[in-house]
């Protein structure tokens, strides 16, 4: 099976407003998630610019954006994608 | 260094939205309905409800225009009015911290608390451990008198069932030189600023977000809207704050209208030549103990805290007043804009005449997100002199000693160069400040005390975005780097 691919955007607005901490993500994932993610980051996504998408930061799994995210949120949608 | 939490969002979305409208140039006639549209009618309060949300609000933007909350005296008077008094100010102000009263939570100040999971048991340590006979068993449960307890914490320790818990006042136990009390003729919780060192501590402490510090974010934008040559120095530390390299910094800080970017590392390589000139002569002539200058907040405890210890502080001046000093030598109509992670840099930036405006990382990640700039997506442009690598060092912990180490090396060869017993005191508590009497009394070994307040050097300061850990990776690669 592919590896669900999460993308955590280090733009600067991202950076700034909470992506910081979630550079060490790998680290909070739990052991049945470990090898079947990939974790990579993105330069600026372009969500931070669109009103309608929330506030940052935003990390995207398998594409889908995730606004506000946070190591829980991340995981619930990591989950969300392998079922 | 800030974690993420509500606080710290709340404020940087603030900050974003401060400066996007004054880059519009609608601030003035916006401000006054940013908390409205921040906390609308139909939103959730995070405190008890939206009205209350939308007065600590307005408090956090007086502060960002760099006004002092507490000297309010009408109350009625709108954000529009403090923008224009902010506009037309000459000087910033030098008290840099203030208390919100309404948001704070005027925590209990009872320490030790008998939770729930105590069982009234058979046996009671907790009323035997007791000194003061002030835990008593009621109704199956222990109790504490207040007014017989002493704080001791003696219970905490034998309770089988971890009981009786601390609830700390952060802001209390957070501060280092116990400045910040409670009055208790009108329970506010208040900072001395005769003992206050500015260091930061009781703002990341805050769980409320109850503790402002004064900004002068809206001078530098002023500033470079008024056409001025406005010169960012970029303290050591930035590396590794954002995602990029520095020439993209560089660069991103163009952008937003900086004439240009200096590395205050470069002020570091001075410190550093005259630090371990300094060393050499001092130990020459037989002292003890040299420590160092370069971390305001420490400075200021030892000014205010442990006056004994003065004479061995180090009389070289920090790379902050050397870089700025540069800049105005080379051209006085600079405007000379430190930006870092500390707080206590507003202290010293207010003494120092060279130093006009200080800025933290969490200010500029604001504007260049306001400015809508991603840093790493920015050209590199070239740095204008490379820097001495070990210059680099200072912004992490044991980083000065190093610096001084290898700079000795090099540039006395020829002479005896003594031997450098270097002692660190990596983040300033209270245990940590008792211990710098004891270094002024010669009770501990060393010849050379490196004393970082924050935990992990400026990397670890209370306005520092990326994670310390990162940070200072990050940081040692570039100072390692030959
Ligand atoms: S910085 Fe993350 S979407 Fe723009």
């Amino acid at each position: 099976m592919d590896k669900v691919q999460v993308k955590i955007c280090v733009g600067t607005t991202c950076y700034v407003m909470g992506a910081a901490d979630l550079q060490e993500l790998e680290r909070f994932l739990p052991d049945d998630l470990k090898d079947k993610v990939e974790i990579s980051g993105s330069p600026c996504l372009g969500l931070c610019r669109d009103e309608n998408y929330g506030s940052a930061p935003f990390v995207t799994v398998n594409g889908e954006a995730i606004a506000n995210a946070d190591v829980n949120s991340i995981i619930e949608t990591i989950r969300k994608k392998l079922t | 260094m800030q974690t993420a939490n509500d606080a710290n969002k709340t404020r940087r979305g603030l900050l974003i939205r401060l400066i996007r409208e004054f880059r519009k140039g609608t601030l003035e006639q916006s401000i006054d309905r940013i908390p409205y549209e921040m906390r609308p009618k139909d939103a959730d309060a995070s405190r008890c409800c939206i009205y209350k949300d939308r007065v600590v609000l307005k408090y956090r933007i007086m502060a960002m225009l760099g006004i002092a909350v507490e000297k309010e005296t009408d109350e009625s008077r709108q954000l529009s009015e403090y923008l224009r008094d902010a506009n037309q100010r000459q000087q910033p102000d030098s008290d840099i911290l203030s208390v919100l009263d309404v948001a704070c939570s005027h925590c209990i100040t009872s320490r030790y608390l008998i939770t729930n999971a105590c069982r009234g048991c058979f046996a009671r340590p907790c009323t035997f451990a007791c000194p003061k006979n002030a835990i008593a068993v009621i109704n199956g449960q222990a109790r504490i008198d207040y007014n017989l307890c002493i704080d001791c914490g003696k219970c905490t320790q034998v309770c089988p069932y971890h009981a009786i818990i601390r609830v700390p006042v952060p802001c209390e136990e957070a501060c280092p030189v116990n400045a910040i009390r409670r009055d208790a003729a009108t329970d506010r919780q208040y900072i001395d600023f005769d003992a206050c060192t500015s260091c930061g501590k009781c703002m990341t402490a805050c769980p409320f977000g109850a503790i402002l510090e004064r900004s002068q974010i809206i001078d530098v934008l002023n500033a470079i809207k008024n056409g001025e040559k406005v010169v960012a120095m970029v303290a050591p530390a930035i590396v590794g704050q954002f995602a990029g390299q520095l020439g993209q910094i560089a660069s991103s800080l163009k952008k937003l209208g900086f004439a240009r970017m200096v590395e205050v590392a470069r002020g570091a390589e001075k410190t550093t030549e005259h630090e371990a000139a300094e060393f050499i002569e001092r130990m020459h002539n037989n002292e003890r103990l040299m420590t160092t200058s370069c971390c305001p907040a420490y400075v200021e405890t030892v000014k205010r805290h442990v006056p004994e210890l003065l004479p061995y502080v180090s009389s070289t001046r920090t790379p902050m007043q050397y870089t700025s000093e540069e800049i105005k030598n080379q051209d006085p109509s600079a405007i000379t804009v430190f930006i870092g992670p500390c707080v206590a840099k507003r202290k010293e930036a207010s003494e120092d005449l060279n130093t006009d405006y200080v800025m933290t990382f969490e200010e500029l990640g604001a504007m260049l997100a306001a400015f809508e700039i991603d840093v790493a997506s920015e050209p590199e442009i070239e740095l204008e002199r490379e820097v001495k690598a070990h210059a680099r060092g200072f912004a992490t912990s044991c980083g000065v000693s190093s610096a001084i180490l290898v700079e000795m090396k090099n540039s006395h060869p020829e002479m005896e160069i003594p031997e450098l017993k270097s002692e660190f005191i990596n983040g300033l508590d209270k245990k940590a400040v008792k211990q710098l009497s004891l270094y002024a009394k010669g009770k501990l070994p060393g010849n050379f005390l490196e004393v970082m307040a924050c935990e992990g050097g400026c990397v670890g300061g209370p306005c520092a975005i990326g994670k310390v850990t990162l940070a200072t990776r990050a940081v040692k690669m570039l100072a390692d780097k030959k």
